[in-house]
């Protein structure tokens, strides 16, 4: 790949402003002994110390094991249920009101909700993940299929293949990529909520930690929570663009091809 | 044009039911409220913890009248207008110079990737610590959230706008103040309603997470309350005040947007 100026230019820009930023702190924290504000090198340190130690088997892995469970199972269910009820109209009109009802729901409002019903133990913890991620799975479910080219459908069924094909290469494929919008939606309210959930009422986990660290003041611990959340974050967000980028080749090329003509 | 064709012929053939399909969302509310309640009478789900939905509802009949449920309600919906507020005072500007200046895009975009998936949630215990159990950190935390859809919209938005309007506009000598006014912000606002509309759903969100979590004055520290005093109608009836709260929400900025933007093609509504 050759690059000109400009593009080169550009590359210098984007990587410069992250890495002053950075550099800034450094100069500006170090001498300061802020508390509140720990050096940069204690910060890394205390991420080194904390986060590729004995914390990745006692506080990641649980963390991520809640936040899975409940987004797959939710992300299962609710893809099942949107394509039955995406396939009929009158199915999709009937519920509107009430998946908008539950789109619209602050979803941390159902944490003391799940605290009072199943207690604070994983079981609720994965419930509340699995039910805050089901809403936008659901809904982005139904609008696809509801979106499938209703000639497509009918060829398919009055060349009367069978239900199970329709659903398999009629109806998913063509509901996929409003799928992948609806889990890229929830994966990120699963983070939200495993944290939040980890905050109020856990023994373990990256939110747990956190919220120790800060109420016994070992401030460079806390920011180096706070920075493996966002390391988190983006890399469980990079997993998904992947694997959609992967599941959907199919769909992108098709509509660079349609555009082309 | 297949498409178009078979689309028409449904609707002609729906042309009778159109009155049941009106019917419809009423029906599909009344059938989960009936199903719900005769779960719950029937002792399928324990009572204690499922009230049925006649209870909520007179649970939240209660609530409406209380002095306390108003001020929560303002409590909370104060943090989430000046968040907002606060938040498009500083998007938009980055937004257009984004959008606007490829430099200037260059410069913030790797940073901005970068923070934006950044679960805000996690700055909570940060933002305890550094300025306190307080509104100021409800309203800046929910302000930070609220800043990034406002910010990718506007930029997406500005970067959307047809070359063809803008070069001919260029061409024409148009000063660069109407360019502004003329082309560039109305193209933009559409991307910028959208923002603005998801920017409204995550203040509200971090809003009463704050609420909840900290226990800072609120619909949320209300739902928190009547938890520890186990009263489990009020609880329900809470959150039902809450959903319905975003979804009031989310309706106003909807008509708003449809409002003012009735103009844009992608709002105008269609005739075959």
């Amino acid at each position: 790949m050759k690059f000109n100026r400009r593009q080169l230019l550009n590359l210098a820009l984007e990587l410069a402003v992250p890495a002053a930023l950075i550099t800034a702190y450094a100069v500006w924290a170090a001498p300061r002994n802020d508390i509140y504000f720990p050096p940069l090198q204690v910060i890394l340190s205390a991420f080194v110390e904390d986060w590729l130690g004995a914390k990745v088997t006692a506080d990641i892995w649980p963390s991520l094991r809640r936040l899975l469970l409940g987004f797959f199972i939710a992300s299962i269910l609710a893809i099942a249920i949107g394509l039955v009820l995406g396939t009929s109209r009158r199915a999709r009109i009937a519920t509107a009101p009430l998946v908008d009802f539950f789109r619209s729901l602050p979803p941390p409002a159902l944490l003391p909700l799940t605290l009072l019903v199943l207690g604070v133990d994983d079981t609720a913890k994965v419930a509340l993940i699995g039910l805050v991620c089901f809403f936008p799975v659901l809904l982005n479910t139904m609008a696809g299929v509801g979106g499938i080219d209703p000639l497509l459908r009918e060829t398919a069924r009055m060349y009367g293949i069978p239900l199970r094909d329709r659903i398999l290469h009629v109806l998913i494929p063509g509901a996929m990529p409003s799928i992948f919008a609806g889990l890229r939606t929830s994966l990120s309210l699963a983070v939200i909520m495993m944290v939040i959930s980890e905050f109020v009422a856990a023994t373990n986990g990256v939110g747990y930690s956190i919220w120790r660290a800060r109420r016994s003041f070992d401030i460079a611990d806390m920011w180096a929570g706070i920075i493996l959340l966002g390391i988190l974050g983006i890399l469980l967000n990079t997993i998904l663009l992947l694997v959609e980028a992967r599941l959907l080749a199919w769909h992108r090329g098709s509509r660079a091809a349609a555009s082309r003509n | 044009m297949m498409t178009s064709t078979s689309q028409t012929q449904v609707r002609t053939r729906s042309r009778w039911p159109a009155m049941g399909d009106m019917l419809l969302p009423f029906a599909g509310v009344a059938i989960f409220v009936v199903a719900f309640e005769a779960v719950v009478r029937l002792g399928v789900l324990p009572q204690r913890f499922f009230p049925p939905p006649s209870v909520m509802v007179w649970a939240l009949s209660n609530l409406i009248t209380q002095p306390e449920f108003h001020w929560a309600l303002w409590n909370t919906l104060s943090s989430w207008a000046a968040a907002l507020l606060l938040a498009a005072v500083f998007a938009l500007p980055i937004g257009f110079a984004m959008g606007a200046s490829p430099l200037v895009y260059s410069a913030l975009r790797l940073t901005t990737e970068f923070l934006r998936p950044i679960p805000s949630v996690a700055l909570i215990p940060a933002a305890i610590l550094l300025i306190g159990a307080n509104v100021e950190a409800k309203i800046y935390l929910a302000a930070f959230s609220a800043f990034w859809p406002i910010l990718i919209q506007t930029v997406y938005g500005m970067r959307d706008i047809d070359p063809t309007a803008l070069e001919t506009a260029r061409s024409f000598r148009i000063g660069r103040g109407d360019i502004w006014t003329r082309i560039m912000l109305p193209s933009a606002s559409p991307y910028i309603g959208t923002g603005l509309r998801i920017a409204s759903a995550v203040a509200l969100i971090i809003v009463v997470t704050m609420e909840i979590v900290v226990g800072i004055p609120g619909i949320g520290l209300m739902i928190i309350n009547a938890r520890q005093g186990a009263n489990v109608p009020n609880v329900y009836a809470l959150i039902l005040a809450s959903g319905l709260l975003g979804w009031a929400l989310n309706t106003m900025f909807a008509v708003i947007e449809a409002r003012l933007l009735h103009w844009h093609p992608s709002y105008r509504s269609v005739t075959p």
